[in-house]
C-alpha cells in the first residue's frame, strides 16, 4: 500500500531525513520507534505533504502512484490520514461543522455522495459513541479549550469518519492516561482491517501493548536503523534507544 | 432584448461576482452633472412639497461649500461631481409603480435573478421587501398584511405624501443635512430609499428588508432610509445591495437614520455586496455612507450588523446616540476586503444618558493587497454616570500584501464610566490551513472555514434567513485569496 524508498528530506535547507526506506501492505500495522529528534514527526508531515518539507531524494508511493507534488487535501482524498501529535485548535468552528464539512469534502473528492443533515448526525453520534464523545464536546470549537485525551479522541473519530486506508499516528499517545489510551486503541482497533494499514509513529512502547504492530522500526539520525516484528519493541524498553542502534 | 450582457470586463473579475449582470432597460435619467436644476428635476419628479425641495436646494448650496473628508485610510483619485447622473430611473407608464402590473418585467426578473422574488407567489416568507432599483423604489411587498398591524413600510418618496408630519417631523434630525459631505450631497440629490413606521406597542410581525440595485453606467446612488420605532415597539430590518460589474468606479452615498423612543428597539443589519471591483482595483463601488441612530427613549435599544464585503471603498460608521436613560447600543461587523480593496469602518458610541451601554464586536479580514482599518469612537459625556462599553476588534490577515488597522478614540468625561477595549491582529496559521488540508479541504475551504469560525459571534447576530447567505458569501469574497 505505502513504499517509501530512499527518502531524504531538508527542512529549511537543513536534511532531517537521510534515506528511509518502508513497505507497508494492507492489513500491516507498522511501528516506527525513536528518539527525540530523530525525524519521527518529519516522517509524518511528509507522508500527509506539508508544505516546507522538502522531498530532495527518493519517493513516496501509495498504491503505485507517486505522492509527491500532492497537496494534502489530495492525499487525503486518496485515503491517507494523518492523526497530529498535536492537534490544532479552530477557534469558531464547532467539532461537528468541521466534522461534516470534511467528512462531506473527502465524500466527495472520492466520487461518494455527500451525506445530509440527519444521515450524518446519525453516523457521527454512533461513532462519537464509541470513543466516548459526549454530544456537548461536538458543539464546542474544535479542539478548543479540549484537554489532552479529548483532543486525541476527535482526531481518532475524524479518522473513523473520513474512512482512511492508511492512518497514520503521530505520538497518539503522548499526553493520555491509561483509560484514555485504551479508548484511542480500541477505536484504531475497531477501524483496522485486511484492507487498511497503520503506521503507529511512538516514543514509548506502551501503547504498542494495545495496537499490536506486525513490524518494528527503529529509527535514529534520520534512518531506519533496525527492523523487525513485535519483540524489537520490547527489547527497546528493556535496553532503549542507545541500546538498539549500536 | 436580452436579459443579461457580458461586458469585457466580466472576464477579468472571473465568475466570482455573480451580481455583475446589467439589466437591459429603458431609462430616463436627469442631465449629466450636478446643479440647482437637477436638484429640482429630482423633486418635481418624486412630485415633492415646496418645503422639502427647499430642504434639498439649502443643502446643495452648503456642499457647494465643503470639502470631502481626508481623514479616513482610503485612496482614491479625485471624483468628478460632474461626470455622473443623479438620477435614473427605469422608464415607465407612470411616476410611481401602483402595482406589479406596471412594473417592467424585465425588473422582475432581474430581481428574481438576485434571489429577490416580489411577486405574490414566490416572495420570500416572512420578509417584506422594498425592492429600490437605481433612483426608484420598484415593490414592495407584503404591505397589506404589516398595514393590519399599523406598520407603514414604503418608498420614502411615497411617505412624503402619505405620511408628510411624521417625514418633516424626522427627516434630517438624526443625521442633519449639514452633516457631512457624503450626507449633505445625498440630502441634496437622494432619490429614494425606504421610510419605516412602527407604532407604540407594536412588535413587527415580520423582517423588513430593502434590496438596493445599482443598474445604470455612470449613475450614483443616494438613498434615504428612515425608521422609526415608536414607543415599546421592535423591528428588524435588513439590508441587501448589488450592482452589475463596470469598469469606472460609482458612487454610492446613502443615509440611514434611525429612531428609537422609549422602550423600543431597532434591529438594522446590513449585508453589503456592491460590486469591489476587479483584482487590479478597476470598477468597483465607492460606497460611502452616513448610518446613524439615536436611541431616545428610556431603555431603548438600536443594533446594527453588519457585513460588509463588496465595493471597492468602504467608508461608513454607523453609530448609536444614546440618549435615554439605560438605552443601549451595538455594533456588530465583519468587514472583508480582497485584491485592492479598501475599508475603513467602524462605529460611534455616544454616550448621553445616565447608565447608557455599548457594545461593540468587530472582525475585520485582510487578503490580497488590501487595507482595511476599524476606526471607532466610544464618547462619554458628563451626564451619562455609569456608561459602560465593551469593545472587541479582531483582525485576521491572509497573505503578506494586507494591511489592518485599529485605530480606537476614546473619550470619557465621567468619572464612573466603565470602557475596556480588548483588541488582537492574526495571521490564519500555516499550521491551521495544513490541519484542515490533510483533512480533505482543498486551500479556499480551509481558508473559508477559518474565517467562518472567526466571523461566526457576528455572523450568529444575523437574522436566521440571512445567515446562510451571509456565511457563503464570506467563502466567496475569499475567493482567490489563497494560492
Amino acid at each position: 500500500m505505502l513504499e517509501i524508498e530512499n527518502l531524504h528530506v531538508a527542512v529549511g535547507g537543513k536534511a532531517i531525513l537521510n534515506g528511509i526506506g518502508l513497505r507497508l501492505n494492507a492489513g500491516e500495522i507498522h511501528a516506527v520507534m525513536g528518539p527525540n529528534g530523530s525525524g519521527k514527526s518529519t516522517l509524518s508531515y511528509v507522508l500527509a505533504g506539508r508544505d516546507g518539507y522538502e522531498v530532495t531524494e527518493g519517493d513516496i508511493r501509495f498504491e503505485g502512484e507517486s505522492l509527491l507534488g500532492l497537496a494534502p487535501d489530495a492525499r487525503a482524498a486518496k485515503g491517507l490520514f494523518l492523526a497530529l501529535q498535536y492537534p490544532i485548535e479552530i477557534p469558531g468552528v464547532t467539532t461537528m461543522n468541521f466534522l461534516r464539512t470534511t467528512t462531506n469534502a473527502v465524500r466527495k473528492a472520492r466520487g461518494m455522495a455527500e451525506l445530509d443533515a440527519p444521515s450524518f448526525l446519525r453516523l457521527v453520534r454512533e461513532r462519537a459513541k464509541k470513543l466516548n464523545v459526549p454530544d456537548e464536546m461536538l458543539k464546542r470549537a474544535l479542539n478548543v479549550g479540549f484537554s489532552g485525551g479529548e483532543k486525541k479522541r476527535a482526531e481518532i473519530l475524524q479518522m473513523s469518519l473520513l474512512e482512511p486506508k492508511l492512518a497514520i499516528l503521530d505520538e497518539t499517545d503522548s499526553g493520555l492516561d491509561i483509560d484514555a489510551l485504551k479508548l484511542v486503541a480500541e477505536g484504531v482497533n475497531a477501524w483496522m482491517g485486511p484492507e487498511r494499514a497503520a503506521l503507529v509513529i511512538t516514543h514509548y512502547q506502551r501503547l504498542l501493548k494495545h495496537i499490536v504492530p506486525s513490524h518494528v522500526h527503529v529509527l535514529a539520525g534520520g534512518r531506519i536503523v533496525r527492523s523487525g516484528g513485535p519483540e524489537l519493541a520490547e527489547e527497546l524498553e528493556r535496553v532503549g534507544y542507545d541500546g538498539v542502534a549500536a | 432584448m436580452s436579459e443579461t450582457k457580458a461586458t469585457d470586463i466580466r472576464d477579468q473579475a472571473g465568475e466570482r461576482y455573480k451580481y455583475g449582470f446589467v439589466t437591459e432597460i429603458e431609462t430616463e435619467r436627469a442631465p449629466k452633472g450636478l446643479s440647482e436644476e437637477v436638484v429640482r428635476f429630482i423633486s418635481a419628479k418624486k412630485g415633492e412639497p415646496e418645503w422639502l425641495l427647499d430642504w434639498r436646494l439649502a443643502a446643495f448650496r452648503r456642499w457647494q461649500a465643503m470639502s470631502e473628508p481626508k481623514w479616513a485610510r482610503v485612496h482614491y483619485p479625485p471624483i468628478d461631481f460632474q461626470n455622473a447622473y443623479y438620477y435614473a430611473a427605469p422608464k415607465g407608464k407612470k411616476a410611481r409603480y401602483e402595482s406589479l402590473d406596471d412594473v417592467d418585467p424585465e425588473l422582475l426578473k432581474t430581481y428574481e435573478k438576485l434571489g429577490i422574488p416580489l411577486q405574490e407567489q414566490k416572495m420570500l416568507a416572512g420578509v417584506a421587501v422594498d425592492a429600490v432599483f437605481d433612483s426608484v423604489s420598484i415593490a414592495t411587498t407584503f404591505r397589506e398584511k404589516l398595514a393590519e398591524a399599523g406598520v407603514i413600510f414604503c418608498p420614502i418618496s411615497e411617505a412624503v405624501h402619505k405620511c408628510p408630519e411624521i417625514v418633516k417631523q424626522y427627516l434630517g434630525s438624526v443625521v442633519p443635512p449639514t452633516d457631512n459631505f457624503y450626507a449633505t450631497l445625498n440630502s441634496a440629490v437622494y432619490s429614494d430609499g425606504s421610510f419605516v413606521y412602527i407604532p407604540p406597542g407594536v412588535r413587527c410581525p415580520m423582517e423588513l428588508s430593502t434590496y438596493f440595485r445599482i443598474n445604470e453606467a455612470e449613475t450614483g446612488q443616494f438613498e434615504r432610509t428612515l425608521i422609526i420605532a415608536d414607543k415599546g415597539s421592535y423591528v428588524s430590518y435588513l439590508e441587501g445591495c448589488t450592482a452589475p460589474m463596470r469598469s469606472e468606479h460609482q458612487l454610492h452615498a446613502a443615509v440611514v437614520e434611525l429612531v428609537a423612543l422609549e422602550d423600543a428597539e431597532i434591529k438594522y443589519s446590513t449585508v453589503q455586496n456592491w460590486y469591489p471591483g476587479d483584482a487590479e482595483g478597476r470598477g468597483g463601488i465607492y460606497n460611502f455612507v452616513t448610518k446613524r441612530g439615536q436611541c431616545r427613549g428610556a431603555r431603548s435599544k438600536i443594533s446594527w450588523t453588519q457585513v460588509e464585503t463588496g465595493s471597492a471603498i468602504t467608508w461608513k460608521y454607523p453609530s448609536c446616540v444614546l440618549m435615554g436613560e439605560g438605552s443601549v447600543g451595538e455594533f456588530y461587523s465583519i468587514a472583508i476586503v480582497n485584491n485592492r480593496q479598501q475599508a475603513d469602518t467602524g462605529t460611534k458610541m455616544v454616550h448621553l444618558g445616565k447608565g447608557t451601554r455599548s457594545r461593540i464586536i468587530s472582525k475585520g479580514i485582510s487578503a490580497g493587497h488590501a487595507d482595511n482599518t476599524y476606526r471607532g469612537l466610544v464618547s462619554v459625556h458628563p451626564k451619562a454616570s455609569g456608561a459602560r462599553n465593551f469593545t472587541q476588534c479582531d483582525s485576521l490577515l491572509i497573505g503578506p500584501d494586507c494591511g489592518a488597522h485599529t485605530v480606537p478614540y476614546i473619550e470619557s468625561r465621567n468619572p464612573s464610566a466603565q470602557i475596556e477595549h480588548e483588541a488582537t491582529t492574526s495571521k490564519i496559521s500555516e499550521d491551521e490551513l495544513f490541519y484542515c488540508m490533510s483533512r480533505g479541504l482543498d486551500a479556499e475551504s480551509a481558508v473559508a472555514l477559518i474565517v467562518n469560525g472567526f466571523v461566526r459571534d457576528v455572523l450568529q447576530q444575523l437574522p436566521m434567513e440571512f445567515a446562510v447567505e451571509a456565511q457563503k458569501l464570506v467563502a466567496i469574497s475569499l475567493e482567490g485569496a489563497v494560492g
